[in-house]
């Protein structure tokens, strides 16, 4: 599995070009995140394929080419937080629900609701966390599940930056000469 | 200053250079006709949408800038696809304009509606719906950056019928290009850098894979002086053809499928490969696992994503040719390789030495020959358009191009039906300079009503039909992997001297190979469009060939009886 980070620009059509270019390469697309930045014209994607070292690179200096892709980055291997959020429905009785509970805290999840056949299991965490609490929750009935995708950020001093915004205007290279 | 969206593209297209506009008008784009028949602004009307895509690509590999189509949506627009997809694979600029519905009607499946931005997605290098007026100018001259620029290919700017027809204040100065704020990569890496300067200077059998990427560059004389100083000899891409003379002896000629076999054997046989600005392509290395086993690789290429792609190297340069050329040259070393040299004068043994012109007339007609004689009439000065095909590889080994630009041909989409709309965009391109288009009777078939446009715009373009009655390069494949078995490839074709005259262009048939030269001749002293129907052997090959996926020097090889053709020196 790699991953990879990328600033884009916040306007339609440009996840359709994201997706067009993995189709076109032919990697498969585990999960793909998009959510607004801290700049309202920059959207932030986190994208995790299964590839390996040579198609990331690929994936990467492709994406990079994509006019609206600000920034392409493989973050694999790199220092890392990996979060994902799930929400479970899980069949639940008067019965079991104590025991439930006591399974949900063990992995830090939490209950945001409660009704008399099921309750609604909040978690956050790496994908193999979350994979690890649904293992233990699947005996009771998972009724539903919800999960986000994968963010991802470097840690530390290793920083991963939109472009200036100022830059705005200036043409990627100079026009090649004839 | 308030002008419609048409008249701003006109003015836009005016102030950016542009004197030339191949295309065809419909519902959509008829503002902008208008607006373009009060413009200055010199617009060939073309038979086909896709010949405009093609003149504009011929005119912007002839010329080296942009070329600019033009075309209505719906199906006019769908029409431009073939040619938009040449375009990218060849990395050749080319900006399309297209009309599109009002913007109110997107979505509704009006007339002619049709989502062409969704449909050339993957096969521009980027392509935008403009809806207002007032973002003609900005975006138009975004599209020529971004089609001019870095790796550069074609970009399609769709424009709603009421952007055409709104009107908005036009101040050039105030829309200016807001491209993107991309990150700038620095993509000096002085490790790889030295490990590059490195090999160099301790190859011992090194051979230069020169590519479009140093034409592209305009980095000639640069790339000239690498060649000298390190004294490496040099292997051309089909694509790469012009960017260093064929004559001169450093050259050895075109790799590949159909290259010369001492040219492949020197591949394999090399201990370092230099690649300069191309991507080895598929039909340029054979079967990877076997592709140059003993040589360390080189690339020096300013597309990143081609690092590594096919080819593991053991050292990338990533950046404009010229650029990364001149940065090496300060560190190269001119190092002795005579025996290297003399070894590959060896493998060329007498195959080189055997000049076609002195072979006795045995009655046939050749390809080749045609081809080698077209080059020695016209003393190799001619831009030469080919289709694609046999003819087009028998043109890239007896038509021997010493200058840039001067072979306009569809190396990766290999799009048959090229040759004679890209020799019409080559003829604008460069009135100054004799053009052929070198098609084959399969290729011309399928572009031919582009006659029509020569004889409107009053052009002077030679054609030359190497006819064959067959489609030659799928039937060769028959012959060779299918046992003979030629199906779907012989073809009729009309009487083309007659239909030349109905077209009102001057038809001439050469039937045997004394009558070549002379033909040539004559054609060449008319100021008007000439075609000559060669009629060539039927069942002749290419040769050598490496089969498809086969190791690079597993070559078939050139028959010595009967006696078909043989590689000429320059």
């Amino acid at each position: 599995m790699q991953t990879i980070v990328a600033y884009v620009e916040n306007k339609p059509g440009v996840l359709n070009r994201v997706a067009s270019l993995t189709r076109r390469l032919a990697i498969n697309i585990d999960s793909l995140t998009v959510g607004p930045t801290e700049n309202e014209e920059i959207a932030r994607m986190t994208i995790c394929a299964h590839t390996d070292e040579k198609g990331a690179h690929r994936l990467e200096a492709s994406l990079e080419k994509l006019v609206d892709v600000l920034l392409a980055e493989n973050i694999s291997g790199r220092s890392m937080l990996e979060r994902d959020l799930a929400l479970i429905k899980v069949a639940a009785d008067q019965q079991n629900r104590p025991h439930l509970m006591e399974l949900i805290k063990v992995f830090r999840g939490r209950v945001v609701d409660v009704a008399p056949e099921s309750l609604i299991v909040e978690v956050s965490g790496t994908v193999d966390k979350i994979d690890g609490l649904l293992e233990v929750l699947r005996p009771f009935g998972v009724l539903e599940m919800a999960r986000t995708g994968r963010i991802a950020m470097t840690r530390g001093n290793d920083l991963l930056r939109p472009p200036d915004a100022a830059s705005r205007g200036k043409p990627e290279a100079a026009p090649a000469s004839s | 200053m308030k002008l419609t969206g048409a008249e701003i593209l006109c003015e836009t297209l005016t102030r950016l250079g542009v004197d030339h506009i191949f295309g065809y008008p419909g519902g959509a784009i008829l503002p902008v006709y208008d607006a373009l028949g009060k413009s200055k602004l010199h617009h060939i009307l073309v038979r086909h949408e896709q010949g405009a895509t093609h003149m504009a690509d011929g005119y912007a590999r002839a010329s080296g800038g942009v070329g600019v189509a033009m075309a209505t949506s719906g199906p006019g627009a769908t029409n431009m696809v073939t040619g938009i997809a040449t375009a990218m694979l060849d990395s050749s600029p080319v900006v399309c304009i297209t009309g599109q519905v009002s913007s109110k009607l997107l979505g509704s499946d009006a007339f002619q509606e049709i989502d062409i931005t969704g449909i050339t997605m993957p096969i521009t290098k980027y392509n935008v719906v403009v809806s207002k007026a007032e973002d003609i100018a900005r975006t138009v001259r975004e599209a020529f950056i971004i089609a001019n620029s870095g790796r550069p290919g074609p970009v399609l700017v769709d424009i709603t019928k009421d952007a055409q027809q709104a009107s908005a204040e036009f101040d050039w100065d105030a829309c200016g290009p807001q491209l993107p704020p991309k990150r700038v990569r620095n993509n000096h890496d002085q490790e790889e850098f030295d490990r590059a300067v490195e090999l160099l200077n301790s190859a011992k059998r090194p051979v230069i894979l020169a590519g479009r990427g140093i034409l592209l560059s305009g980095a000639m004389q640069t790339f000239e002086q690498f060649v000298r100083t390190s004294n490496i000899p040099v292997a051309m891409t089909l694509l790469g053809i012009g960017c260093f003379p064929a004559t001169d002896p450093m050259n050895l000629g075109m790799m590949g499928m159909h290259g010369e076999a001492w040219v492949n054997t020197a591949i394999q046989e090399a201990d370092l490969l230099i690649a300069v600005g191309m991507r080895f392509d598929d039909r340029v290395t054979g079967d990877l696992r076997t592709y140059a086993r003993n040589a360390r690789k080189v690339h020096i290429e300013v597309d990143r994503a081609e690092i590594n792609k096919n080819v593991t190297v053991d050292a990338a340069i990533v950046g404009d040719a010229g650029e990364m050329l001149a940065n090496l040259l300060p560190h190269i070393h001119t190092r002795d390789h005579s025996a290297w040299l003399a070894h590959i004068k060896e493998l060329r043994g007498d195959s080189a030495v055997r000049d076609i012109q002195s072979l006795p007339d045995s009655g046939h007609l050749y390809a080749a020959h045609v081809i080698n004689d077209l080059w020695k009439v016209t003393k190799g000065g001619a831009i030469v358009a080919t289709d694609v095909g046999q003819h087009q590889m028998w043109e890239a080994q007896y038509y021997h191009h010493n200058e840039p630009r001067t072979l306009v041909t569809s190396g990766g989409l290999g799009t048959m039906g090229f040759a004679l709309p890209a020799a019409i965009g080559a003829k604008f391109a460069r009135p100054d300079r004799e053009v052929w288009a070198v098609v084959g009777d399969g290729g011309f078939q399928m572009t031919m009503s582009e006659l029509a446009t020569i004889v409107q715009e009053k052009l002077n373009v030679k054609i030359a039909i190497i006819n064959n009655g067959y489609l030659g390069m799928v039937r060769q494949w028959q012959e060779f992997f299918y046992d003979k078995r030629y199906v779907a490839t012989p073809l009729i074709a009309p009487d083309f001297v007659a239909l030349a005259n109905a077209f009102g262009i001057r038809g001439e048939r050469v039937m045997c190979r004394k009558e070549v030269v002379p033909t040539i001749a004559s054609a060449r002293n008319s100021d008007q469009a000439v075609l000559i129907d060669f009629r060539v052997e039927q069942e002749d090959s290419v040769y050598p060939m490496v089969p498809a996926g086969a190791p690079l020097h597993e070559m078939i090889r050139r028959p010595n009886n009967p006696l078909v053709e043989t590689a000429s020196e320059p």
